[in-house]
């Protein structure tokens, strides 16, 4: 796994792991602490072409749902079927064992670096 | 944006804000407060209402004392139900109405002595229900103070309530200190809707057995600059047997599960309390006069939407404000849903047409139908333990 430094970020509060062409995506610590406890993640399906910046799935926690964005443009080649059994997962690793999908990369836009992604949540 | 760690500067904070900030909560705005809205999970404290029992900051609450020679007659003008009879160490669950039957606030009556009431209010009709109870009791010999900012207000729900509230020690039945054992016994023998006024620490306090999870449970009412020791007090009594700090996100669910209305969400100016199968309240041979009367006694509810709980199967749920549908025809409005953590399955309250309530219902999330089932409230009841 990459550390958190190395990963790249969403204004979303996605984080990207990009490895050659294959992105792993999963969504910050901040933003599964501030969704609540996850009780039940939606994702797409494997073979999905799934856009930058378009709605691909959704988080919802016992208070609120929140949506879960491609961060880049690609197939869907892979998803986490142990969050869709235990979603709660998501809140305990969320940058681990809380993985959301694996994407094979047509396009990036331009994400965020550690630093940057600490300034927007004021985490710096 | 606010800053979940501390808390919105510019929202009323409780005394307990630094005990909270200390417990590790994270804060929410709420009706002009920053209050916890968890410590860490709130499914987590969900659980401990319903195993053990959970500790809650309830400062936000508004507390409107009356008072009087005919204060009762006066809350009997002002309110739904017979204020005037309701005993003194009785608490009573009451509407305020207004002019069209619809509903000002829900409110806990607490009946503290011959000429004296106090009024519980939801915090975000604190001011509404005070300046509504001034002007209601005009021509009445009484008198209405808002005395929200000189009581605080704490809960403990939960099994082992009664167990913590007697070991915690400091209380006394009387300002003797030497009456702990007989407030024990009184505590003990303390049924659902009475309370005890008793004294911690030579401070009076009102000991209350009511609350908004389903629970067993005791509100506390008291002076605001004692909250922190009597937290603390409960916490360290409590460590051992997994109560823990409760914030509002639990607060929630217990009481929809519970089948708890909240102002809001179930009641509305526009509610009549029919509708949100509160009829009970409402009683025909009650003598006096009061606001709504007209409206509410004389209420048709053919075709008027009516209050139903609903579950349905898998983990997603309704929400506040989502569609109740019967085929393509939209019969009904979600209130409050959530993925009950006590049942595994989500619960909603809605208020469906009269008509639909037996036809095969859905949800409409976010466009997907979701199949409900129309269940009686409320979703949980608290197991009977023995004693």
């Amino acid at each position: 796994m990459t550390g958190e430094q190395e990963l790249k970020y969403t204004a979303e509060h996605e984080w990207v792991d990009a490895d050659g062409d294959t992105a792993t995506v999963g969504i910050t610590a901040y933003a599964a602490a501030r969704l609540g406890d996850i009780v039940y993640v939606e994702l797409p399906g494997v073979g999905d072409e799934v856009t930058a910046g378009s709605v691909v799935g959704e988080l919802e926690s016992t208070k609120s749902v929140g949506e879960l964005y491609a961060p880049v443009t690609g197939v869907v080649t892979e998803v986490n079927d142990e969050v869709a059994s235990s979603p709660e997962v998501v809140n305990s690793d969320p940058f681990g064992a809380g993985w959301l999908l694996r994407v094979r990369i047509t396009e990036t836009p331009e994400l965020l670096d550690h630093a940057a992604y600490q300034q927007l949540t004021g985490e710096a | 944006m606010t800053d979940p760690e501390h808390g919105d500067p510019e929202r009323r904070r409780s005394p307990l804000h630094e005990v909270h900030a200390a417990e590790g909560a994270t804060f929410t705005d709420f009706a002009g407060w920053s209050m916890p809205l968890k410590y860490g999970s709130e499914l987590a404290e969900h659980a401990a209402v319903r195993t053990a029992a959970g500790l809650f900051d309830l400062s936000h609450m508004g507390e409107i004392v009356v008072l009087g020679p005919e204060a009762g007659e006066a809350l009997d003008a002002a309110l739904l139900g017979e204020i005037s009879a309701v005993e003194t160490g009785r608490a009573k669950y009451t509407l305020m109405l207004n002019g069209e039957g619809g509903v000002v606030d829900d409110l806990v009556v607490y009946r503290t002595g011959p000429d004296r009431f106090l009024v519980v209010a939801n915090a975000s009709n604190r001011e509404t229900v005070a300046a509504e109870l001034r002007s209601r009791a005009v021509g009445f010999q009484t008198e209405v103070q808002d005395e929200s900012e000189d009581i605080g207000l704490l809960a403990l729900q939960g099994p082992l309530a009664l167990d913590v509230l007697t070991e915690v020690g400091g209380f006394s039945a009387d300002q003797d200190e030497r009456t702990e054992q007989r407030f024990v016994e009184l505590l003990t023998a303390l049924r659902n809707y009475r309370f005890l006024a008793a004294w911690y620490r030579g401070h009076p306090i009102l000991v209350a057995r009511t609350g908004y999870t389903g629970e067993i449970g005791y509100e506390l009412f008291l002076a605001p600059a004692l909250l922190p020791q009597l937290w603390r007090a409960i916490r360290e009594t409590g460590a051992g047997s997994g109560v823990v700090p409760v914030g509002l996100a639990a607060r929630d669910t217990l009481r929809l599960e519970a089948g708890m209305p909240l102002y809001g969400n179930e009641l509305t100016p526009l509610t009549r309390p029919q509708q949100a199968g509160l009829g009970r309240l409402v009683r025909g041979e009650k003598t006096a006069d009061y606001v709504g009367r007209d409206a509410v006694e004389g209420f048709d509810p053919a075709g008027q939407r009516i209050l139903v709980g609903l579950t349905c199967e898998g983990r997603r749920a309704g929400r506040h404000g989502y569609p109740v549908r019967a085929g393509d025809d939209v019969v009904g409005e979600v209130t409050s849903g959530a993925l009950s953590p006590s049942l595994g399955h989500p619960i909603a309250m809605a208020y469906v047409d009269p008509a639909a309530v037996a036809a095969d219902l859905a949800i409409d999330v976010r466009g997907t139908a979701l199949p409900a089932r129309v269940v009686p409230l409320p979703f949980y009841k608290r197991p009977e333990r023995k004693a």
